[in-house]
């Protein structure tokens, strides 16, 4: 545009011109329109120090209707006055003229013409003066004139409170692009939330409005007591070995356990008590002070139930906790060595299996999951233990949830936990129902440095309990 | 969670009915267990080997039925004809078994150990002779075998057990001998359990002489033998030995939230193999614990098979009338405000691992490993799993550099747990919680790193000043901080972080191409 034939005239006139072109001036002289030379001004502008532009806004005037007949006919109020003869017109006569109405009281103003109220058959109007100037009409006619801007401000505005000038903006008569409707606006420059964080907030939620108190989880480093011996996890178990659990070097080992509770443990691994056979195997403390990387955040959960137990009397707790917690198992596309687990604890006299599914109900109906089945399941720590499954309509088959259980007697009497009291718990993953939330395939995608961060960006509010996006409909191959 | 197969008809023959797939598959779940797959010898061979391999072979249905660990007793039915380990889970063996034509043999039998050049034998399967080191190479591409091979490998002595002709049974836990392989003519069967778990051995083998007693002439009924120990003592296996527990009904009914007759209970416990029956006042059931059912060791097992009869999903779902107030942990509490504010001040919140490289938190950052006070962890498969972070910083920096054709500015943050040894805790390291933030531009922009810092502090009511418990930025120097352009930020009285441009290096260690400049404080003080 800036090397183009209109940019080239401008320049030429602009050169030949002392004191700068008006655009509309131009536009007007070269026969073309307006915005053509608006954008050959703005594209010489583009390559800077070329040309000045100021950007002036003009008012053009014009006159209405009204204001068009009072320039042929002359103002109300001065028909008002030609209309009056030497000896006056009675008022009631000069109201039934065509301008008497509108043009009296200005007339009156104007001192032009007076009522004399007494006269003898009705108010009679006389001039007072014996001539006037129609001021109206002549601004009238100077604006006509295309002259208005010669007229004053408070003389325009008058006018135009009269209906009898318009100002008319140089918008008015022009053509506007249409808008594009279709077109995506410019988002706002905002922070983002992480999405499987997100959904965390929403689960403390859930928590905290059933009444459960976040527990203590700020340790990633536990030893094995703590992890497997304290839970009754007998020290040969498999996921104690070296293939799923990450083991320290450095700190390698415990330095303090509370040795009067670990003799307690030990016992009832290796002889029994508390009502069990125990597992009848040599229980070595070595074993339980080895660190580790802790398996679950159920030892979070143990110390928690311990710290409770020393209070005397029982007051019953509802537990909850999320946070990290790391295995050292095959990785594949939906499986990572840390992931986040989701932990619930209820302790309270004669809780029955019946009262962790009315929980586990109420919890996941919180989640939009209404539909629940219950299976046998194994634990080293719950007997009984349950897999929580729900029906899936997306799949159409039920899934798992969850996973719950009653804590074994023998990890709650040695804590010093009173007999009668029963500690119900469930667990889940963060990560699954995220990944679902946000049909995410991939945990990598997820969570980790190689997350992409445009999903980050365009991730919805997690809601946990609304109804999932239909998927979209596939397209005609 | 070990893996049977079971042969379908076989096992419908001993079930007293037949199901179709949905049936069975329902009546896995009431009882805990998984129908896997529903498969035939030939498709699995074909699958392994190819269809080439598979003509010729079984198509008779097997089951693939996945069993709970602790449930011992529900693990063969017909799957251990070859002999060999038991236990599948993670590749661990604890028991081994091995069954062997009787007739072919003759006792007593030996069970000791030698060295590996002096055992040979034909093992099962092959056409000839092998010692055991010879074995070992063989098997190391034997997709069944070479799991088990490091159990003995590197052992001086393998285990090996003899008849008194000299003729070797098995060489535990890897393979039987050919000598006495089962065959279709086989009229006697001699079984031997070996393993690292005495107590496990024993029960395994109770198992296994039970599930084969059923098919004898002479059905539930076994040879026992007798073992003795190098220290001359001596014992009869299997010991097969029942025993009597005592369990209230009102207990089971109290525990599930059931209101079962002591009667209906005594059903319940017997149609899950552990044969009960009221007596004494009529509340007490005594139930009788076969020698299978080593898994039961406290009446929480019981209660839990009383519950499983009864059904799990017959169950009433009641609530707990448990009253509690709920409470924050102060720390999650603080993170979350905090979490808010940071993404309204327009940065992006992201979520990196605990674990990484030694170079990520020293080398890359200018430090020697050994000052950082990192947490290490033993035998790492990768380096990507060497030591627990001790800063946030390079999963931040690895983030940018896996984000690199993202519009510009990025402005990144996280607030997570990092890892410090301390002897001062009771397991030696500590967490401490930490915020982060890095921008990542054309330009540096310390300003903005530094405004950041000013607004977090606002929002944690500190004031500026370095008295009344405000805050102040001093300058400092770091090898990870471009000299000159780095400062720690003293609040309440402690030094709680540092911010500043990073150092070219560390731009280059992280693989990134721009400017940067990051802040990280741990927000603990604020509390």
């Amino acid at each position: 545009m800036a090397d183009g034939p209109v940019a080239e005239l401008l320049l030429r006139r602009l050169e030949a011109s002392d004191g700068g072109l008006d655009s509309a001036e131009l536009a007007a002289e070269l026969g073309m329109e307006h915005q053509a030379v608006v954008g050959a001004v703005k594209s010489l502008q583009a390559l800077g120090e070329i040309i000045e532009a100021e950007l002036r806004s003009t008012k053009r005037w014009e006159l209405t209707a009204e204001g068009e007949e009072i320039a042929r006919e002359g103002s109300h109020e001065a028909r008002v006055f030609r209309s009056i003869p030497l000896e006056g017109l009675a008022q009631s006569e000069l109201m039934r003229l065509p301008s008497g109405k509108v043009g009296f009281s200005k007339a009156m103003s104007n001192k032009w013409i007076r009522v004399d109220k007494s006269a003898a058959d009705g108010p009679r109007v006389f001039r007072v003066v014996d001539s006037m100037e129609d001021e109206v009409q002549r601004r009238l006619q100077l604006a006509q004139g295309g002259q208005a801007e010669k007229l004053g401000e408070k003389e325009r505005s008058e006018l135009r409170k009269r209906k009898l000038l318009a100002e008319v903006g140089s918008w008015r008569d022009r053509p506007f692009k249409p808008y594009n409707f279709l077109a995506h606006g410019v988002l706002p420059d905002s922070g983002h939330l992480h999405p499987l964080l997100k959904v965390r907030s929403q689960f403390r939620q859930i928590f905290l409005e059933m009444g459960f108190t976040e527990m203590p989880t700020d340790n990633f480093i536990e030893s094995s007591f703590w992890n497997f011996d304290a839970l009754f996890q007998p020290q040969q178990h498999p996921a104690r070995d070296q293939h799923d659990t990450f083991f320290l070097r450095d700190p390698a080992e415990a330095l303090q356990l509370p040795m009067d509770y670990v003799q307690r443990v030990k016992r009832t691994h290796s002889q029994g008590g508390y009502g069990s056979q125990g597992y009848k195997y040599t229980w070595k403390l070595d074993e339980a002070r080895k660190n580790l990387l802790r398996t679950h955040t159920t030892s979070a959960s143990a110390r928690a139930l311990y710290r409770l137990a020393q209070k005397k009397p029982f007051t019953p707790v509802k537990y909850f906790s999320i946070d990290r917690v790391f295995r050292n198992e095959t990785l594949d596309a939906t499986h990572l060595a840390e992931f986040h687990q989701i932990e619930g604890v209820v302790a309270d006299h004669g809780l029955t299996l019946g009262h962790l599914m009315g929980v586990l109900r109420e919890f996941f109906t919180k989640l939009g999951i209404t539909q629940l089945r219950f299976k046998p399941a194994y634990n080293p720590y719950t007997e009984p233990s349950m897999e929580v499954f729900s029906y899936h309509q997306g799949l159409k088959k039920w899934v798992e949830v969850g996973n719950s259980g009653v804590f074994r007697p023998e990890m709650l009497l040695p804590m010093g936990l009173p007999e009668n009291v029963s500690v119900i718990a469930w667990g889940l993953s963060l990560e699954r129902p995220t990944m679902i939330k946000y049909g995410i395939n991939n945990i990598r995608d997820l969570v980790g440095h190689k997350v992409n961060l445009q999903m980050v960006y365009d991730s919805p509010l997690c809601r946990l309990d609304a109804e999932p996006r239909p998927p979209p409909t596939q397209e005609a191959a | 969670m070990p893996t049977v197969s079971v042969k379908r008809d076989l096992l419908f023959q001993a079930l007293g009915r037949t199901y179709t797939d949905e049936e069975f598959d329902e009546l896995c779940f009431e009882f805990g267990l998984e129908l896997d797959e529903i498969t035939s010898e030939k498709e699995i061979i074909s699958k392994e080997q190819g269809t080439v391999k598979a003509a010729g072979a079984s198509d008779v249905v097997l089951y693939k039925i996945d069993v709970p660990a602790n449930r011992y007793d529900l693990l063969c039915l017909e799957g251990l004809v070859r002999g060999l380990q038991v236990f599948k889970e993670r590749k661990r063996a604890l028991v081994a078994i091995g069954t062997h034509d009787l007739d072919t043999l003759s006792g007593p039998f030996t069970y000791t150990a030698k060295r590996p050049s002096d055992i040979k034998f034909k093992p099962l399967n092959k056409t000839k002779e092998y010692t055991a080191c010879e074995l070992m190479n063989i098997y190391k591409t034997d997709n069944h075998l070479k799991h088990y091979l490091h159990i003995i490998e590197n052992k001086p002595l393998y285990p090996v057990i003899y008849d008194s002709n000299g003729v070797i049974l098995s060489m535990p836990p890897i393979i039987n001998g050919d000598h006495s392989r089962i065959t279709v003519n086989t009229r006697n069967i001699f079984i031997e359990c070996t393993g690292t778990d005495f107590t496990k051995a024993k029960i395994v083998l109770d198992i296994i002489v039970t599930m084969f007693s059923e098919y004898c002439e002479n059905q539930f009924t076994v040879e026992a033998a007798e073992v003795v120990f190098p220290n001359g003592k001596s014992s009869t296996f299997p010991e097969l030995a029942y025993r009597k527990e005592m369990v209230r009904a009102d207990l089971i009914n109290k525990k599930v939230g059931i209101r079962e007759t002591p009667e209906n209970l005594a059903k319940l416990l017997t149609r899950m193999y552990l044969k009960s029956e009221v007596i004494g006042d009529g509340n007490q059931i005594e139930i009788e614990i076969p020698p299978t059912r080593a898994d039961i060791i406290h009446a929480c097992d019981i209660v839990e098979d009383a519950a499983i009869a009864y059904g799990y999903n017959n169950i009433q779902m009641t609530l707990p009338k448990t009253y509690t107030i709920a409470n924050q942990f102060p720390l999650n509490k603080l993170t979350e405000l905090l979490r808010y504010d940071m993404a309204a001040a327009g940065f992006t919140e992201v979520l990196t691992f605990a674990l990484c490289s030694q170079e990520d938190i020293a080398d890359k950052l200018g430090l020697d490993i050994s000052a950082t006070k990192a947490v290490h962890i033993s035998n790492p498969k990768t380096a990507e799993f060497q030591v627990a972070r001790t800063t946030l910083l390079p999963g931040l920096l690895k983030t940018i550099a896996a984000n690199r054709k993202m519009p510009l500015p990025l402005k990144l943050f996280e607030i997570s747990d990092i890892v410090i040894k301390d002897s001062d805790t009771d397991v030696g390291a500590k967490n401490y919680r930490h915020l982060c933030a890095v921008y990542y531009n054309k330009n540096p922009g310390f300003e903005i790193i530094h405004g950041l810092l000013d607004r977090i502090m606002q929002l944690l009511d500190v004031p500026p000043g370095e008295d009344k418990g405000g805050y102040v930025i001093k300058a400092s120097e770091g090898p990870a901080f471009f000299p000159g352009r780095c400062a720690e930020i003293f609040a309440r009285g402690q030094s709680v972080g540092k911010l500043g441009v990073l150092h070219p290096d560390v731009i280059t260690k992280f693989e990134l191409t721009m400017p940067c400049s990051s802040l990280e404080i741990n927000i603990g003080p604020f509390l």
